[in-house]
């Protein structure tokens, strides 16, 4: 017959060419989404159980903290903020040991009705002013 | 005179490959994301000037304690003398373990310090106070 019809060619492949851009847009999705979170916090040692040695009295410098938040170091009631003073200033008249450390030993008791914050807040300071060896003494009922 | 012919060097980067290259950007990050499925329960940690990093995350347990004297450990509300054992199995697990406590700040010292004293008993005593960044 005369009237064949010519074949359309039609293109049917599907277009690649906006790929990347697709693929862009899932990659700033998920660049977006990703929370790497770190953990954070002030790490300690808890002491092990019987554990117990002797240490020189003079470089214990006891801190007590009381429900009302108020802090005691070596029986002067010191606010929050002049801790760290008051402790660096105990840790550099203790001196080092023979291992490069503060000898200074501190001592945190709080009572039982004590909040966390206040207990962490003093902790924080007391590590801000340098000194490493910190114990944590049980609570007075 | 002569002159040499220019030869013409092609000077385009080949972008044949970029989505390859992206595809592996996308992969990887689909791979890190995690979408957090857990919340724990809901504290207000204090903050802290000396507040640091935690080094891997794989040695990491956590324990929630909320100002209503709730205490959580793996998605459970436990009682104070279920945490002994739980944190023991984990400590039996990985000898490496710290223990990160997400504690309110309201809570008070002495629920604080029994859970210490519970980590003692299972012998954790690898661990960190939960602390935001002053």
């Amino acid at each position: 017959m005369a009237l064949l019809k010519r074949r359309v060619r039609s293109n049917d492949e599907i277009p690649t060419a906006s790929m990347p851009d697709i693929v862009f847009m899932l990659l700033i999705f998920f660049l977006v989404t990703t929370t790497i979170d770190v953990d954070m916090g002030i790490p300690m040692q808890l002491p092990d159980r019987g554990g117990e040695f002797k240490v020189n009295p003079e470089n214990i410098s006891n801190v007590l903290i009381n429900a009302q938040g108020q802090i005691l170091i070596d029986d002067e009631l010191t606010d929050i903020t002049q801790v760290q003073e008051v402790i660096s200033s105990k840790v550099e008249t203790r001196g080092l040991d023979a291992d490069g450390k503060p000898k200074l030993i501190v001592s945190i008791k709080t009572e039982k009705a004590t909040t966390y914050n206040s207990f962490i807040q003093v902790l924080d300071a007391v590590k801000g002013a340098g000194a490493t060896k910190i114990s944590i003494a049980e609570p007075e009922k | 005179m002569q002159f040499a012919k220019k030869t013409k060097a092609e000077a385009s980067i080949p972008t044949a490959s970029m989505p390859d290259i992206i595809f592996m950007l996308l992969i990887f990050f689909m791979v890190v994301t995690v979408f957090k499925e857990f919340n724990g329960l809901p504290v207000l940690i204090p903050s802290a000037r000396t507040t640091e990093k935690l080094t891997s995350k794989r040695n990491v347990a956590y324990l929630w304690a909320d100002k209503l004297g709730r205490v959580s450990v793996d998605d459970k509300i436990v009682t104070m003398d279920e945490i002994e054992p739980i944190m023991a199995e984990k400590f039996a697990a990985n000898r490496r373990i710290i223990i990160s406590m997400k504690i309110d700040q309201d809570v008070e010292m002495g629920l604080v310090t029994d859970i210490q004293e519970q980590l003692r008993d299972a012998y954790t005593l690898r661990v960190s106070y939960a602390t935001r960044l002053k």
